[in-house]
Order: C-alpha cells, then structure tokens, then sequence
C-alpha cells in the first residue's frame, strides 16, 4: 500500500530532526515505538547513544552533557515518566534545558491494563513537575513537533516532553 | 560483615588529599556531606554541586565525561547517594568513558539524616558492584596509602575508575557553597566552556 510508507516515515525521518537540533548525546530505556530510531542513533558515530538501567539515570545523563557543552535527549515510554520525577529537580533547579521524546501506552487501543495507570497520568505528572508537554496525534507532525519542542527545550532553557500517542505508533498486537 | 578496620579514614583531609593540585579536573559532587568536603577544599568554578536529585550524582558525571572526553572527571558521593541510583555503574560500564572516576565516601550511614546504618554496613560491597559492572580499574580504599595512590588514578588512571573510601562517619561542620543550582550551573559551563557558551 502506497500509504504506509508515508504514515511511518517519522521512524525514518525522527533521527534527522535530532541532529538538526545539534543533539550529540542519545540515551534511551527502549519501545518499539522508539525502535527504528535508536538502531538509527546507534549507527550514527557523530551520536553518543547508549541504554540505561532506568530513566532516572538520563536527566542526570543530560544534564552532565548539557554541564559538558553538548545537547542530549532521553528517549522513553510512558511507563517510565514515574522513575523521572526526582530526577527532574536537577534540571529545575539549574536552569538546564531537558528534553525527551515520550511513546506512549497505555491509551490509544492498549491491550495491557498495566500500561493504563502511567500512561494515563504521564502527561499530569511531568505537567505538575514543571515539564512541558507537547502532544502528537497525527503521524505527519511527529517531526516538526519534535524540532519545535527541542528548540524551545534549549533555547528556553526549560524541560520540555513530548508524548507520541498510540495513534502515531499503533498500539501493541500480541499474537 | 562490613569490612572492619581499625583506624577509618577521615573524611574531610580525604577528599582534601584527593583535590591537591587539581588542575583542570572537572568535580561533580552529591548531597550532602560530599559537597561540604569538596568545598572545605577551595571554592572552585569547576564543582558541580547537586543539593538535590539523589542518586544523580554518576549519571551527571557520566553525561559530562562523554561530553568532555578530553578532560577528567571526578564524581564524588556518599554511599546512599550512589546505592540510590546503583544501575548508573552498570550504564558506567556500558560506556566505559576512560576518563571518569567515580569515588564513593562509605562511611556505611545515611549521614545527613541521623545516621541510619545504610546498605554497605551490612557488607554490601559496593565496589564488587563496580567490578561486576566490568569497570576496568577499581580499589577499596582504607588507608593513606590508598588514597595516595588514588588521587593518581584519578587523574591518570585506566578509566572509568572506581573507588570506595572507607571513611568514619564522622560529622564535620557544614562548609556552605552557592546553593543555587542555576548559579552554579553558569559558572561551571562559563569556566570550562567560555563565556559564549551561556549564550546558546
């Protein structure tokens, strides 16, 4: 079909909008949603990227490469923002820009009642921990999405997520 | 069994023997008793202080290590603090920056807040963590001698290099540095970037 190569492209097309933001370093808990692009990162040797134990590790990552002249991003899924929220002081307190790109589960179609209770309060707990949330719905604005809230990220010196819906990435089949 | 040792080290002229001609080494130190040393040692634009997010104190050395993998760094805190976060010496020797040390002030307590007996008094070996973690150079420290040869290894060590100093857990007075993070933040990526830096 000649729609799904341009419904996925942002899989493809994510990893350049993360070097046009100058992003050196990637650190990552995995998703499938995330796949694609960290086998990308990882295959780029002008991008640092490497795996953590928990998010709680990737602002303090961040926030070091940010100390150290570079600019970093955190990939992660919504079950993870939970492990963030202490962490996430660091950069509050310094006036550091933070900046993740969020898949989300948990909503849209989710098959996994243990996904529902962090994916639904994702959003209101990186909200009321002084984060700001940018949403996407539409696979078309995955990128651009992803560019502006980078740019207000560290341009603004702020922490900034967004949340790529299950609408954007399908939700997970088990067969 | 903790390990027993007849005279511990004191904490305070530890990490002041650590920092003796610095030079240029980049300093992240955690809360809290960690930071007070790091400062009884001479107010420096190159320490990083974080008087909060415990745990974080590997991880932040960790991101400034691959950014910077020219220099040396130094990540200093107290057991509780890097017990807090111990996956980050995993994701250490994931990475393996040669140019990172990391030094553990076990005084097998939760200092700060009364003195609770922490992981490491009940023998956890924190530094058989970091060597399971697969880093490349690690010590337990429990003697002059020790810290002597550590101060080498941090400068010029086969990296990431890890540590544990067994220290009293001992109390001395609170020597206060610039509390506020965003203040510390500036000078530190001031000194080590150059003023255009906080331009960005």
């Amino acid at each position: 079909m000649a729609a799904q190569p341009a419904r996925d492209a942002w899989r493809d097309d994510l990893h350049g909008t993360l070097r046009s933001l100058d992003i050196r370093q990637v650190v990552y808990v995995p998703d499938a949603g995330h796949a694609r692009l960290i086998d990308r990162c990882l295959a780029d040797p002008e991008l640092s990227t490497g795996a953590l134990t928990n998010e709680f590790e990737g602002v303090g990552m961040c926030v070091g490469a940010w100390l150290g002249g570079q600019r970093a991003v955190m990939l992660m899924q919504s079950s993870g923002v939970g492990n963030v929220v202490n962490a996430l002081g660091l950069a509050q307190s310094c006036g550091c820009p933070f900046f993740t790109v969020v898949t989300m589960r948990g909503e849209w179609g989710e098959f996994n009642p243990w996904q529902i209770p962090p994916g639904q309060s994702a959003p209101r707990v990186l909200e009321a921990a002084g984060v700001v949330v940018h949403r996407v719905t539409d696979p078309a604005l995955v990128c651009d999405t992803v560019a502006a809230a980078g740019r207000l990220a560290f341009q603004s010196y702020i922490p900034v997520a967004v949340l790529i819906s299950q609408q954007v990435t399908g939700a997970k089949v088990f067969k | 069994m903790s390990i027993q040792t007849n005279a511990r080290l004191a904490r305070r002229p530890a990490v002041q023997g650590l920092l003796r001609d610095r030079g240029d080494l980049l300093v992240v130190a955690g809360l809290g008793s960690a930071i007070w040393d790091v400062e009884s040692a001479g107010e420096n634009p190159l320490n990083f202080y974080l008087l909060g997010a415990m745990g974080s104190v590997v991880p932040t050395a960790l991101g400034l290590a691959l950014a910077q993998p020219s220099r040396r760094v130094l990540a200093l805190g107290g057991d509780a603090e890097v017990m807090m976060m111990v996956g980050a010496l995993a994701t250490v020797g994931l990475r393996r920056p040669p140019n990172l040390a990391v030094v553990v002030l076990d005084n097998e307590r939760f200092g700060e807040t009364g003195k609770q007996a922490s992981h490491t008094g009940s023998g956890i070996d924190i530094a058989g963590i970091a060597e399971s973690c697969g880093l490349p150079t690690v010590r337990r420290v429990l003697d002059q001698a020790g810290l002597d040869e550590l101060r080498g290894l941090i400068h010029r060590g086969p990296g990431p290099v890890f540590a544990s100093v067994k220290i009293a857990a001992e109390m001395p007075p609170v020597v206060m540095p610039i509390r506020n993070g965003a203040i510390g933040m500036a000078r530190f990526r001031e000194a080590l970037l150059g003023h255009e830096a906080l331009k960005v």
